[in-house]
C-alpha cells in the first residue's frame, strides 16, 4: 500500500481526500500547514511517504516554498499540487519550485486517484535497456536508476529521470511535448506542455554544464526536444 | 477583425483642409483684402479729390491769364487782321502765358505762336462752342498719354458783336498730372509694407486665437484616444476661448471622475465574482471529492437515499463546472487570462478533441494536415469543444468540422443540418446565461460556453461569427490570425 502525504490546510478537502484515497488502499499522512508537512518528512514516518498531494495555498509557508525545501532536502518523492485552474502564474510557479504534475481543483476523485497512480508509476524502476551509457560527462544507469555528472551522482525527482530515460532512449530523436506527456505523465488529455517545459527546465538545471546552452536535451524549435547529439 | 480605421486619413485631410482652409490662411487672406481695399478706397479718393483740385486751380489760372492777356493784346489788333498780325497777335498772347501756344484765328486766317505746334489739339468741339456760344470755353484733351488743357475764346470789341476772331491757346497739364500721380506712386510703393504689415497682424491675432484652439484640440484627440486625464493648461484672462477652454477642464474633470467611478465599481464587481467563486472553490472542491463515494456506495442504499446521494453528486459535478466557468469568465473581465502559446498541427489538436470526448463517430471532418500554426491548444480545444457541443445538442447531425488556412487567417468552421438559429437569438448568441429555449429554464452546460469560446478566440486576436447556412443549419466560425511558427513555444 502506498504512503501519500496529503498537505492541505481546508479540514473538510482534506478529510474528503483522506477518505477518497483510504478506499482506494492508499496509507494516508495529513498535515494542515507546510511546517508539519516538513515535519512529517523529517520523521523517521516520513521515510515511508512516496508521494506528497500539495495545496499551493497554505496559511505559513505556502506551497511553492514547501516544495523547493523538500528538494532541497534531497527527496526525489512525486509531488502533485493542487492549483486553482487557470491561475497560470500558480501553475508555471509550482513545476518551477520542483512538482511533478498539478491538478485542478476542484478535482473529482478519478481524476486524483489517477495523477497519483501516473505519478507513482514514473517512480517504478524500467527496465529496458540494461546498463550504463555514457554520453560526454553524463552517465545513465537504466537499471539502477542513477544519473551521474562528471562522476557525481545526482539526485533526479521521477518525473525529471523518466523525461530523460525517454529521451535518451533514441538520441537524436525529436519527441513532441504531446508525446512526452502521453509517455512520462500518462495524460489521457490535451496536456499541458508546460508541465513538459518545466520538467525539461528543472532536468537542465542539474545535468547541464551551462542552462542556458543545453547540450544533452536540445530545444527544437516548433516541434519539441530530443537528445543530444552530444 | 477589420476595423475602420480613421486615424491616418483624416489626419491627412486635416492637415490639407488646415492648410488651405484653415483659420491662420483665412484669417491673412481676410486681413490683407482689407488692408488692400482700404488702402485702394482710401488712395482713389484722394487721388480723385487732389486731381480736380489741382486741375482747376490750372484751369482757373489760365482762364483769367487768358483772358486778360488776350483783352490786353487784343486791343492792338486791327481788324480785320491778315495772317502776319495774326501770327504777331497769337506770339504776343502767348509771351503772357508760360509755355502754352496760341492759336488766333480769323474766318479762314490762323495765327500761331508755334508754328510747329500741333493745331489738331484745338477739336472742332471746341471751336464749334466758341463760336456757338460767343464765350470762353475749355476742354481736357488726352494724346498719347499726355493731358492738355485747350482754351478757346471769341474776342469781341467793346461787347459788340463777335469780331469773328477767335483765340485758343494749348497748355500742358503734364506737370500737373505729374503731382498727382506722385499721390499714387507713393500709395503703391506703401502697399507692399501695407500688406505685409496686415498679415503679420493678421498670423499674430491668428496665433493668438489659434493657439488656444489647437491646445484645446490636442486635449480633445488624446480624450478621444482615452487619455482622461489630459487637460488644457490653465487659460488666463476672459475672452470666449479661455472660458471654452475652462468649460473643457471642468467637463474632463467630471467625465474623468465618473469614468473612474464606473471603473471602480466594475472592478468592485469584478472583484466580487472572482472573489465569491474563489470562496466556493474549496466547500466544492471537498463535496466534488466525496461525490464519488455517494456514487459508488450508491447501489447499497435504499431507494430514495441512492436517489438523493446521485442527485447530490450530479449537481456537484455541475455547480463544479458551473464555478470553474465563472471563474474563467472573470479572469478574461480582469485581463488575467494569459495564452500558453504552443506551436501546433491544428488537425492534430482538433482530432484530440473529438477524440477525448468520444465525438470522433458523430462529427464528419474535413482536417488537412500540416496547418501549423503558434496558438494555445488548451484555449482551442475549450472553444472546438464548445462549438462542436453546441451544434450536436441545439442543431441536428451530421455536424461537420472543417478546418482551412488561407493568407493571414485559420478558420474553423462547425456546422450542423438543424433548424439553424432564429433570428432573435442570432445576435445574443454569445451573451452570458442567454437561454435561447426558455423553456430550457437550465442547459447542460454553465450558460457560459459560447460567452467564454468568444473570449477564448478574442485572446488570440480572433473572433467567432455566426451565421445560418443557405440550405439549413447554423455555422459557427473560429477565425483566428495563422502565426506560423518562428516563436518559442514556451
Amino acid at each position: 500500500m502506498p504512503h501519500v502525504l496529503l498537505i492541505e490546510d481546508d479540514a473538510s478537502v482534506r478529510d474528503g481526500m483522506e477518505l477518497v484515497l483510504r478506499r482506494h488502499g492508499y496509507a494516508v499522512f495529513a498535515a494542515a500547514t507546510g511546517e508539519e508537512a516538513l515535519a512529517l518528512l523529517a520523521s523517521p514516518a516520513g521515510q515511508d511517504v512516496e508521494l506528497a498531494v500539495l495545496d499551493l495555498m497554505l496559511p505559513g509557508i505556502d506551497g511553492f516554498e514547501v516544495c523547493r525545501r523538500v528538494r532541497a532536502t534531497g527527496s526525489t518523492i512525486p509531488v502533485v499540487m493542487l492549483t486553482a485552474r487557470g491561475d497560470d502564474g500558480d501553475i508555471v510557479r509550482g513545476l518551477e519550485s520542483g512538482a511533478d504534475d498539478y491538478v485542478v481543483k476542484p478535482v473529482t476523485a478519478p481524476v486524483l486517484e489517477a495523477r497519483i497512480r501516473a505519478a507513482l508509476r514514473r517512480a517504478e524502476p524500467v527496465r529496458r535497456r540494461p546498463g550504463e551509457d555514457t554520453y560526454a560527462g553524463l552517465v545513465i544507469d537504466r537499471a539502477g536508476l542513477t544519473v551521474a555528472k562528471h562522476g557525481t551522482p545526482l539526485a533526479l525527482p521521477p518525473t525529471e529521470l523518466r523525461v530523460l530515460l525517454e529521451l535518451s532512449a533514441s538520441p537524436g530523436q525529436v519527441f513532441s511535448r504531446e508525446q512526452l506527456l502521453r509517455s512520462v505523465w500518462e495524460h489521457d488529455f490535451l496536456g499541458d506542455s508546460r508541465l513538459v517545459d518545466a520538467a525539461v527546465g528543472r532536468l537542465r538545471a542539474k545535468i547541464e554544464d551551462v542552462p542556458a546552452r543545453p547540450v544533452y536535451v536540445q530545444t527544437v524549435r516548433g516541434f519539441g526536444y530530443r537528445f543530444g547529439p552530444v | 477583425m477589420s476595423e475602420v480605421s480613421g486615424g491616418a486619413g483624416t489626419r491627412e485631410r486635416r492637415g490639407r483642409w488646415r492648410r488651405w482652409g484653415g483659420l491662420r490662411a483665412r484669417l491673412v487672406v481676410a486681413f490683407v483684402l482689407v488692408a488692400l481695399v482700404s488702402a485702394v478706397t482710401a488712395t482713389g479718393l484722394a487721388y480723385r479729390e487732389s486731381r480736380t483740385a489741382v486741375l482747376e486751380r490750372k484751369q482757373d489760372a489760365v482762364r483769367t491769364d487768358f483772358k486778360n492777356r488776350v483783352d490786353q493784346v487784343a486791343a492792338d489788333l486791327s481788324v480785320p487782321p491778315d495772317e502776319v498780325s495774326l501770327t504777331r497777335f497769337a506770339g504776343s498772347v502767348a509771351d503772357g502765358l508760360g509755355d502754352s501756344v496760341v492759336v488766333a484765328e480769323y474766318r479762314s486766317l490762323k495765327g500761331s505762336s508755334d508754328a510747329s505746334a500741333d493745331r489738331s489739339l484745338i477739336s472742332p468741339s471746341l471751336r464749334e462752342a466758341v463760336r456757338k456760344r460767343n464765350r470762353m470755353s475749355l476742354q481736357r484733351i488726352d494724346r498719347d498719354g499726355s493731358p492738355y488743357l485747350a482754351v478757346g475764346t471769341p474776342v469781341t470789341f467793346e461787347s459788340g458783336p463777335p469780331s469773328g476772331l477767335d483765340v485758343f491757346a494749348v497748355t500742358s497739364l503734364r506737370a500737373e498730372q505729374d503731382d498727382t500721380a506722385e499721390i499714387l506712386d507713393a500709395v503703391r510703393d506703401g502697399l507692399v509694407p501695407v500688406v505685409l504689415l496686415a498679415a503679420v497682424l493678421a498670423l499674430l491675432a491668428a496665433r493668438t486665437v489659434l493657439r488656444p484652439v489647437r491646445e484645446l484640440g490636442r486635449a480633445t484627440r488624446r480624450h478621444a484616444a482615452g487619455d482622461l486625464t489630459s487637460r488644457v493648461e490653465a487659460p488666463k484672462g476672459r475672452d470666449e476661448l479661455a472660458d471654452l477652454a475652462r468649460d473643457f477642464n471642468r467637463t474632463a474633470d467630471a467625465l474623468e471622475s465618473s469614468v473612474a467611478e464606473l471603473r471602480e465599481q466594475e472592478a468592485k464587481a469584478r472583484r466580487f465574482v472572482a472573489d465569491v467563486s474563489h470562496e466556493l472553490r474549496t466547500p466544492l472542491a471537498a463535496m466534488t471529492m466525496v461525490a464519488t463515494v455517494l456514487d459508488e456506495d450508491a447501489a447499497q442504499l435504499p431507494p430514495d437515499t441512492a436517489h438523493a446521494a446521485r442527485t447530490i453528486s450530479a449537481e456537484t459535478a455541475r455547480l463544479a463546472r458551473l464555478v470553474e466557468d465563472l471563474m474563467e469568465m472573470s479572469r478574461f473581465d480582469s485581463g488575467a487570462a494569459r495564452l500558453n502559446l504552443g506551436e501546433v498541427d491544428l488537425a492534430e489538436t482538433l482530432r484530440n478533441t473529438l477524440a477525448l470526448r468520444a465525438l470522433t463517430d458523430r462529427v464528419r471532418t474535413h482536417l488537412p494536415d500540416g496547418v501549423r500554426a503558434v496558438v494555445d491548444p488548451r484555449r482551442i480545444d475549450v472553444v472546438v469543444a464548445n462549438l462542436v457541443g453546441n451544434a450536436l445538442r441545439h442543431g441536428a447531425e451530421p455536424v461537420s468540422l472543417t478546418l482551412a488556412a488561407s493568407g493571414d487567417w485559420v478558420t474553423v468552421e462547425v456546422t450542423d443540418r438543424g433548424p439553424g438559429l432564429a433570428p432573435d437569438v442570432l445576435p445574443h448568441v454569445f451573451d452570458r446565461f442567454y437561454k435561447a429555449d426558455s423553456a430550457r429554464t437550465r442547459s447542460e452546460g454553465s450558460g457560459l460556453g459560447t460567452a467564454i469560446a468568444l473570449e477564448n478566440a478574442r485572446l488570440h486576436g480572433g473572433t467567432i461569427e455566426v451565421a445560418n447556412r443557405a440550405g439549413g443549419g447554423a455555422a459557427f466560425t473560429l477565425r483566428l490570425p495563422w502565426r506560423r511558427g518562428e516563436e518559442d513555444a514556451k
